[in-house]
């Protein structure tokens, strides 16, 4: 392993001291159980939004709390899900008496933990609603899994969610839109390489040099089907092909693309994949309105990349292009 | 013969050492279907029960089981977790106030633990989690119970049973957590969580049956 780190299990505590540090004016970093939150929380009459989730996928969570989008964030340990009392500490930072919305991924563990802590905050009279992102289409959706996992349309969900809160909507109206946001966006995902979580210190799966894994998670889980690298174009064609037909997608439809990078991919690999992204669809008459390109949703070191669309309205687009201040994500501003 | 309150200091002692001897494969039966963090996360999480340990040598049994169980909740994460927090509570709400345990109470605690995991996980057996090794174990206990066994016999049988239906594991497709993305490709390896729920049992086994030799 070979890692800019002082000691695996001291990471996650020290990046939080690197983000209270870099970032004052933005959030406020408490420890013990772990949380951040935006700097002026609890915003008065404003829905509060938190979310959470393993460290590891950097920026999210932790890069988008602030004005516009999350009002808090619990990191757990490296792919693993924060705890209920860090959920329930920021449940009761962020309550500013309007009640409060958690984004939960789907994965096992955040579902359990975010349960708990909502019985737990619902107990001490909190007003709090959950809501379950699964965009992965990768995964079968069936009784014989735990379902789809949450990937890429999270951060979606967070910044239009974060817009919505602070335009004065209310729990059940941004519940509402988090839960629509969910039902109109699909990712896939895939990986070149894969990566070493800290305290594991080797990778988390072996990938050989000429092969690549396609629908992969962002934990390292290995994906569903292992193949012989292929170019980039048809990487997007594999990816873009399953989520186009999954809601489906139709020509006319007005669509937010979102080309991911899972940490090890650079910016001009993302702009390739991009640009061919855009091309097929409009291959099948799908217009391309807003973007998103970058690492946002992260899976430590892995190099590959997700794609995901997110079907969009007037209202939509109007709180995609709200002002947001975050250190993961600005515009507007 | 009954389990002592110091019995089962011991037991939590020993099995916190386990884990610390564990965590590596533990987390290598993690990394083949899952997320790789197991038995760093139950490592973490017995660490912390052991520094709070010296604070509840006064206690009843209930007591330590629920306490064990809130610290495992607040520092496992993941789904081991709410999981193995709720493994403790329940044990401990069905022994409450009690200063020693028949193999009976045993049995109750156990089931009440199991019920707890697969209230708050919706497991059923043949998932490949960890219900696979704790509900054979539950029910060897019961039968043990009625047969009117002794406690080693008893112990013994549960963990003979948390053993086979840990092995049994094997071949399972998982149906929960995140193995079941792999779907087919998860049968042919161990589940982890079922492994150290066996540790569990099987260490309750052997620590109590030591201290009554």
């Amino acid at each position: 392993m070979k890692k800019l780190i002082n000691k695996p299990e001291e990471v996650v505590k020290e990046e939080l001291q690197g983000i209270e540090l870099a970032h004052p004016d933005l959030v406020k970093v408490f420890y013990d159980p772990d949380f951040i939150v935006r700097v002026d929380a609890p915003v008065k009459g404003k829905v509060g939004i938190i979310s959470g989730g393993g460290s590891g996928h950097e920026p999210m969570h932790g890069g988008f709390v602030g004005k516009g989008m999350l009002d808090a964030a619990c990191p757990g340990a490296v792919f693993t899900s924060p705890t209920p009392d860090q959920m329930l500490a920021a449940t009761k930072a962020v309550d500013g008496g309007a009640g409060v919305l958690h984004i939960v991924k789907n994965y096992t563990g955040d579902v359990m933990n975010f349960e708990m802590a909502a019985d737990l905050a619902k107990e001490e009279g909190l007003e709090v609603e959950a809501v379950v992102i699964d965009d992965d289409v990768a995964v079968k959706d069936s009784l014989y899994t735990a379902g789809r996992r949450g990937v890429g349309l999270t951060v979606l969900v967070e910044k239009i969610c974060g817009a919505a809160a602070e335009e004065g909507r209310s729990l059940k109206e941004v519940a509402d839109l988090a839960r629509k946001v969910n039902s109109l966006g699909r990712t896939m995902g895939m990986a070149l390489t894969s990566c070493t979580v800290p305290h594991a210190g080797k990778p988390t799966f072996d990938l050989p040099e000429d092969e690549m894994e396609i629908g992969i998670g962002i934990h390292g889980e290995p994906g569903r089907k292992r193949m012989k690298l292929q170019s980039a174009d048809e990487v997007v064609e594999m990816l873009m092909d399953p989520i186009i037909s999954d809601i489906p997608y139709k020509s006319g439809d007005e669509v937010l693309l979102f080309v991911n990078g899972m940490g090890g991919t650079p910016l001009i690999e993302l702009y390739v994949l991009y640009r061919k992204a855009v091309e097929v669809a409009e291959k099948h008459g799908i217009k391309v309105v807003r973007n998103l390109i970058g690492p946002y949703i992260t899976s430590l070191e892995m190099a590959g990349t997700s794609i995901t669309m997110l079907k969009m309205d007037a209202d939509l687009i109007k709180l995609w292009d709200a002002p947001v201040l975050t250190a993961g994500m600005r515009k507007g501003i | 013969m009954v389990i002592t309150r110091d019995d089962v200091i011991d037991w939590i002692k020993v099995y916190a050492q386990l884990l610390v001897e564990k965590k590596d494969y533990l987390t290598d039966l993690d990394s083949a279907i899952g997320d790789a963090d197991h038995g760093a996360n139950m490592n973490r999480g017995f660490q912390a029960v052991l520094s709070k340990l010296p604070g509840m040598e006064d206690q009843d049994i209930g007591t330590i089981f629920k306490t064990v169980g809130m610290t495992l909740l607040s520092t496992v994460g993941g789904a081991g977790g709410p999981l193995y927090g709720s493994l403790f509570i329940q044990a401990g709400k069905a022994v409450s106030g009690k200063m020693e345990l028949t193999l009976a109470d045993w049995a109750d605690a156990l089931e009440a633990a199991t019920t707890g995991v697969v209230s708050r996980g919706k497991a059923v057996l043949e998932d490949k989690t960890m219900v696979d090794a704790l509900t054979p174990a539950v029910e060897a206990l019961k039968e043990s119970v009625s047969k009117g066994l002794s406690l080693s016999e008893g112990l013994k049988n549960s963990a003979k049973a948390a053993e086979e239906g840990m092995i049994a594991t094997i071949p399972l497709v998982a149906r929960k957590g995140r193995a079941s993305y792999l779907g087919e490709r998860s049968a042919g390896h161990q589940d982890p969580g079922a492994t150290s729920s066996f540790y569990l049992v099987n260490t309750a086994f052997k620590t109590w049956t030591n201290s009554h030799k």
